[in-house]
């Protein structure tokens, strides 16, 4: 970077965007927090830049900062922002000029950043007409043709419809016509992709990656996904509290990150060619551990009893289908009336067969939409399935009215849900998250016993015993996944139901999750099915994997299998287009 | 120790912001004061209006201490039957306020329990209860308690009915204000049913009443503290207005509302204070409730937080 910096000035050449010494910060009436301290960049054009770190370490405030959209009470508290030798920081008047014109911005979610009730056409041409000075005719002409360009078909036809009318994917192609209507200079994609299914995310990149190439832009992309940074970035920023703690060329930074913040990112990353037995971890002071929770599994022993792997069938699907109708909806309203929109109806989960048996790792994996989620739901009691039997034991868990039999499995199937923050209530103490099942299990349970499950099962999940005095929103994500694991333990399940349990998580506790939850499965033989949309995570947790697509099973196969020697086309595909960060390496 | 817990308050969110709310405070203090008065209106009021053997007719009439012929002994007057104003406002309110919150707690318990069950439960349930609901907000609460009172006086019998009368106004206000608190607790709890919690809750096998109030119940508390404070306010309004209308409490135990119907009467003869007082005692108690209520809507509503 030095170099860098070093060779420039002799050059005496400006770069295209140069960020020196940017603080931010966010006075709140307690303390003033920092959200960048002393940041220094430089973007030519033709670049793309990486920004990662994990949540909370100051990325998306960067972006804000450059395009001067930073949220009261924050504020830019010194440092200057400056593209093509023009100073932006506090000159509203220019910035107004510049932002959509030579600064063109794409968010997370698609789904908000178009305003649905206008169609495609209006909000293009509103924006071009706003910066360039063209007529309504040229302006619309020149939107067909940005469509066009971002691989829209048919686009004469489609830019008189509405958002909503657009999938996810097509809406954030949209969106990036529209960032790259004025003929920008510099791109700022904040998680462009990590709304989006991985065979869409891969078009948008590559999409990205073209138009830098062909409109010689300068890209900042802000994501967490090291695979998103490997496939895609020429230079990467790690940042930390508001900190860059590294910056380089990517494939350098990834092959040999130097801070420890880089090292942990890196190497968190589920790899996506081979599988490995436990995540690697670097510790704070910058050395490798593996797990750390092994010792304490085995007080959980003594309590439960050792368990045999006994390697029965302990759950089986057959023909399981679910059709959502709108009929229930709509009767609500036309009181029987029939109208055409009545007989809508989506095959949610069609005619899925799987079996699962003691100690292992079943995977479901699949885009959104495919229905993993809904089976889930299905084997426990929350969605009654239309047609199809499950099987928990050998007992059919619906009786012949298709009413949910909870006796059948009574506590030995629990779950941990996606969002940690509003899988535990707030309202709760973790002591009573945790004992509320023990109690309702063990009637008559002494408050010393129930003391003592408490402890074993804190600490089973690597959780201080003082934690349990605390509320959930005391505690981070992480920490609220780990609390949710020790609550699905309560009942002592034979059956885990895993749902996305870490994919609102950053790498690095993804990775201490994911080794807390292969630990256990070790000590207590509990078979797991592991539901993600992330391929590697999947590879790396799971003896077999279910393919799904549209509610469909494209392919059921041992893991490794799979991987190496997918027959399905629509897996080969998903296999194919990952994010690879060995890619690079 | 007292400042610690001060501190303490002070800390939190909520506490921070009612300390930097001036009319939070005012209120409240106002407020804090008649209360204290009604509860201990035996010992602040310095007659009793409800004890014939201290009323004296001779003593009817009585302006103001401050204006010509008043009575140091009467600090706000005297109403026609001698009865000290200061005393029959406090014992006055003091019947307002038991009608207020006791015809909100039965209308909170009815809509919420309402509420809760048609959104969790769902399907005919909630539909019938909603449409219920709905026919409910098109009868004007006035005359939804005239109605009830109505009903009320034929059926129980004339002897019966001075005893009866506080607990037919406490149902007919809490009847028609209800529908309110089944509304909002419905629509959340449809929000708060779709969370994962309430879904791990089922998994675990805890029955639906168990989550519905011992999960869902408390956290949707919130918004149904705002609306009943402002619902209180709106209470003690329909109380008084139904006094003043003569369909509410009897006159041997009168309410602010029957205060003001007397002295109405009075208004043109020049015995202005008969009504003038309780008028404006009612007006700054139903003005302080709101204007808590506002506050309390602004600082439990996260988005509108400031920082």
């Amino acid at each position: 970077m030095d170099e860098r910096r070093l060779k420039s000035k002799i050059k005496k050449e400006m770069s295209f965007l140069e960020v020196k010494n940017l603080n931010i910060s966010y006075p709140t009436r307690k303390e003033t927090i920092v959200a960048s301290k002393n940041v220094e960049f430089t973007l030519e054009r033709g670049e793309i830049l990486g920004i990662v770190g994990e949540s909370g370490s100051g990325k998306s405030t960067i972006a804000n900062a450059i395009i001067n959209l930073i949220d009261p009470p924050g504020e830019i508290t010194g440092g200057s922002i400056k593209i093509d030798n023009n100073e932006l920081r506090d000159n509203e008047e220019l910035i107004q000029n510049i932002r959509g014109k030579k600064i063109g911005f794409v968010f997370q979610d698609p789904q908000t950043s178009l305003n649905p009730l206008f169609k495609i056409k209006d909000q293009l041409i509103e924006t071009i007409q706003t910066h360039l000075d063209l007529d309504y005719q040229d302006a619309l002409k020149r939107s067909i043709q940005l469509l066009e360009e971002v691989g829209i078909d048919n686009a004469e036809k489609r830019i008189e419809d509405y958002p909503h009318q657009f999938s996810g994917g097509m809406r954030q192609r949209v969106v990036i016509a529209l960032a790259i209507s004025c003929e920008p200079d510099l791109i700022i994609a904040d998680e462009p992709t990590t709304a989006l299914d991985v065979s869409i995310q891969y078009q948008i990149l590559e999409l990205l990656k073209d138009l830098t190439k062909k409109r010689n832009l300068g890209v900042i992309i802000i994501t967490h996904d090291m695979g998103v940074i490997a496939e895609t970035t020429n230079k990467v920023i790690v940042m930390r509290y508001g900190v860059i703690v590294e910056q380089g060329d990517t494939k350098e930074l990834l092959t040999n990150p130097k801070s420890t913040e880089a090292r942990s990112l890196v190497i968190s990353v589920p790899p996506t060619n081979k599988k490995i037995d436990r995540f690697k971890l670097i510790s704070p002071e910058g050395k490798e551990i593996t797990s750390d929770s092994k010792s304490l599994t085995k007080n959980i022993i003594k309590t439960w009893g050792v368990r045999e792997n006994t390697n029965q069938k302990l759950l089986e699907l057959t023909g399981v289908t679910k059709i959502f109708d709108d009929k229930s909806i709509a009767s609500n309203f036309s009181f029987g009336l029939k109208n055409d929109t009545a007989d809508k109806v989506v095959k949610a989960v069609d005619n899925v067969s799987f079996e699962l048996f003691e100690g292992e790792t079943l995977g479901l994996v699949g885009e959104s939409g495919s229905g993993k989620s809904t089976i889930a739901k299905i084997i426990t009691g929350l969605v009654r399935p239309t047609n199809g039997e499950i099987f928990y034991n050998n007992l059919s868990l619906y009786n012949s009215k298709r009413k949910y039999q909870i006796d059948k499995s009574r506590g030995q199937v629990q779950m941990i849900f996606q969002d940690p923050y509003s899988s535990l209530n707030p309202r709760f103490k973790v002591r009573d998250i945790i004992s509320e099942p023990i109690r309702l299990f063990q009637k008559n349970i002494s408050s010393s016993e129930l003391t003592k499950n408490l402890y074993d099962l804190i600490d089973i999940v690597g959780m201080s015993r003082q934690s349990l005095d605390r509320y959930p929103h005391e505690f981070s994500g992480g920490q609220r996944q780990r609390i949710s694991i020790a609550r699905a333990l309560a009942t002592r399940p034979r059956l885990l139901i895993c749902d996305e349990p870490t994919s609102a998580l950053d790498v690095s506790i993804q990775a201490q999750v994911l080794n807390l939850l292969k630990d256990i499965q070790d000590e207590l033989h509990l078979a797991m099915l592991f539901i993600s949309h992330d391929l590697p995570v999947i590879r790396q947790m799971c003896n077999r994997i279910v393919v799904l697509k549209n509610g469909i099973v494209c392919e059921t196969k041992e893991s490794e299998e799979l991987f190496n020697n997918p027959e399905h086309p629509y897996t080969q595909e998903l296999i194919r287009l990952m994010p690879k960060i060995e890619s690079i390496i | 120790m007292l400042n610690k817990t001060f501190n303490k308050i002070y800390d939190t969110d909520i506490g921070y912001s009612f300390f930097n709310s001036k009319i939070a405070m005012i209120s409240s203090a106002v407020l804090f004061i008649i209360f204290l008065c009604s509860i201990f209106a035996g010992v602040v009021s310095p007659y009793n209006p409800f004890d014939p053997a201290s009323v004296s007719l001779m003593d009817a009439f009585t302006p103001p201490s401050w204006s010509e012929g008043g009575s140091p002994s009467f600090i706000l007057g005297t109403d026609q039957q001698g009865r000290d104003m200061f005393s029959t406002i406090i014992y006055g309110s003091r019947i307002s306020l038991i009608v207020g919150f006791a015809s909100i707690l039965f209308a909170m318990i009815l809509g919420v329990f309402l509420g809760v069950t048609a959104g969790y439960i769902g399907g005919r349930y909630e539909i019938i209860v909603m449409r219920v609901t709905d026919v409910q907000l098109t009868i004007p609460s006035i005359l939804m308690a005239l109605l009830v009172n109505g009903i009320a006086k034929s059926v129980i019998s004339q002897s019966m009915h001075s005893e009866m009368a506080i607990y037919v106004l406490i149902f007919a206000i809490g009847i028609s204000e209800w529908p309110q608190f089944a509304r909002v607790s419905r629509a959340s709890t449809l929000v708060e049913k779709n969370k994962e919690y309430v879904s791990a809750s089922r998994i675990i096998g805890l029955s639906n009443v168990l989550i519905m109030f011992k999960h869902i119940l408390p956290n949707i508390l919130r918004p149904l503290l705002v609306i009943a404070t402002i619902g209180l306010a709106l209470a003690i309004i329909t109380e008084s207005t139904l006094s003043f209308l003569g369909v509410g409490v009897p006159p041997t135990t009168p309410s602010l509302g029957t205060l003001i119907r007397f002295g109405n009467s009075f208004l043109f003869s020049g015995e202005w204070w008969i009504t003038f007082f309780p008028a404006i005692f009612l007006i700054v108690l139903a003005l302080s409730i709101n204007l808590l209520g506002d506050w309390m809507r602004d600082a439990l509503n996260p988005k509108l937080k400031k920082r």
